[in-house]
């Protein structure tokens, strides 16, 4: 589990989905980096990631982690969104039986965990079916 | 002119019907359905509470605002389901929406009307010229005590608005404030389930202070109701905002887009204001929308809106609210609730 400094400094990504992207070839990262791995460039400039895009896997997870146990069984994907950037998450809304490789998904505020019962609360993101 | 610039709402999937709670608690579900004049209720997930359900809210009402969050200089969330007893929730609403740092923040509590305190205060510090744009959200998981009354009304949504005093889709025209001290309804520190008093919170409770309110914001307007296209009372279930429409002379038209108790619940602090973004969502240029809450305790918040032309550019750039009550729904049996509502006792 995160200590709430670990936590805090996740929150541009977490909340905001800010990230970086290489000056020289474009190439889009998520999380932020320090070099591009494809070019190995150091100069960067801001950005954040499009928050739509398609489910290209998924699995049920039946046997989490110990802070997901209220969770399972649970949905996690990858998807690929609209700029390229392939990201794992949850996949929450949805019924197993509609889960499809494919389908249309978009990123909403979730809690991801929480610390215990007197711990920090963990916000961050987990895809929904995206229906407009 | 000072008024509402954005509006957005959130709504969680999940439902329980009135049956379904009757059945567990041996209660006669249609006397209960006719009693409170309900069918369902939203329920949060496990993973959703007022935090998240904000997030949601506000972000669709920048949508239809389309204004650079950066610029939102109070952020406000009213709630009695406020996820941390001692952090605010405000914070985590405003850092996803980029408005940190140079915002005011903070978190309401007064039983349901703490989402409109919010939008009275964040209104008037637009018109105060102390703020650009001011947000404010009602939002709520609200909790009632297994087999109490409360049970089968207490739901979950938020509705957030965004202030300001340019690009207005609903201008403010008047507003009013009316309470007293009652204690109708309440909940000790440490304790996990509110309680009430019963028919208490009829007549000196709700029915005094929203028909104080109504009557207070019209005379100070110089309004009446027939002047009104629409109108929004707290809605606790289906019985007293229909009942308290008839007191004050409005018509059933003048309520019904509004009204989403029967298929949502009681929203707590996002009950009237989910009401305002249903009505603003069917609603023309020229109409004029009166917005009265209640809050146990007691009081009522009172507003006067008038729609503008910009109504029909933004109507459809965010989810409607009524769209957002029929989508996607997933009906829980008692024993999923109660886990979802952290109902059941599990060893440490």
């Amino acid at each position: 589990m995160p200590t709430p400094s670990r936590y805090w400094r996740e929150i541009p990504q977490r909340y905001r989905f800010e990230t970086n992207q290489c000056a020289k070839c474009g190439l889009k990262f998520f999380p932020p980096r320090l070099i591009c791995p494809e070019c190995k460039n150091q100069e960067l400039e801001e950005a954040k990631i499009e928050e739509k895009g398609k489910l290209l896997t998924y699995t049920i997870i039946r046997v989490p982690p110990h802070q997901y146990v209220d969770q399972a069984p649970y949905a996690v994907g990858i998807a690929e969104l609209d700029d390229g950037v392939k990201l794992t998450g949850q996949i929450v809304d949805c019924d197993f039986d509609d889960l499809k490789i494919g389908m249309r998904l978009k990123l909403e505020f979730r809690k991801v965990f929480q610390e215990g019962e007197s711990g920090i609360l963990c916000y961050g993101y987990k895809f929904v079916p995206d229906e407009l | 002119m000072q008024g509402i610039v954005g509006y957005g709402a959130y709504i969680p999937r999940n439902r329980i019907k009135v049956e379904e709670i009757a059945k567990v608690w041996g209660a006669d579900a249609p006397s209960y359905k006719k009693g409170l004049m309900l069918e369902e209720k939203s329920v949060p997930s496990p993973d959703q509470d007022t935090i998240t359900m904000s997030v949601e809210a506000s972000k669709n009402a920048l949508k239809r605002a389309k204004i650079d969050p950066a610029e939102i200089g109070a952020v406000y969330i009213g709630s009695e389901s406020h996820p941390y007893a001692v952090k605010p929730s405000g914070t985590v609403l405003a850092e996803v929406l980029g408005a940190t740092p140079e915002a005011h923040t903070a978190d309401f509590e007064f039983a349901c009307k703490a989402g409109t305190e919010g939008m009275y205060v964040a209104l008037s510090l637009v018109k105060a010229d102390e703020v650009k744009y001011g947000l404010a959200v009602g939002a709520d998981t609200s909790q009632g005590a297994p087999g109490d009354a409360l049970e089968y009304s207490a739901a979950a949504g938020a509705a957030a608005f965004i202030f300001g005093k340019e690009n207005l889709v609903a201008k403010s025209v008047e507003t009013y404030a009316y309470m007293t001290d009652t204690p109708d309804f309440w909940r000790r520190e440490y304790q996990y389930y509110p309680q009430h008093g019963g028919r208490f919170t009829g007549d000196p409770a709700y029915f005094k202070h929203v028909i104080g309110a109504a009557r207070g914001i019209m005379e100070k307007s110089g309004m009446k109701p027939a002047d009104f296209d629409y109108v929004i009372f707290h809605q606790p279930n289906g019985k007293f905002p229909l009942r308290v429409g008839k007191m004050l002379g409005f018509q059933r038209e003048q309520i019904d887009p509004g009204w989403l108790v029967n298929l949502l619940g009681n929203t707590y602090s996002g009950s009237s204001p989910l009401g305002l973004t249903s009505t603003l969502d069917i609603s023309k240029p020229g109409d004029m929308i009166l917005i009265v809450s209640y809050g146990s305790g007691a009081g009522s918040d009172a507003f006067i809106f008038e729609v503008t032309d910009r109504i029909d550019e933004v109507r459809d750039l965010a989810p409607k609210t009524r769209y957002l009550l029929g989508k996607n729904k997933n009906y829980l049996e008692y024993g999923e609730y109660a886990k979802f509502r952290h109902k059941i006792r599990k060893a440490d």
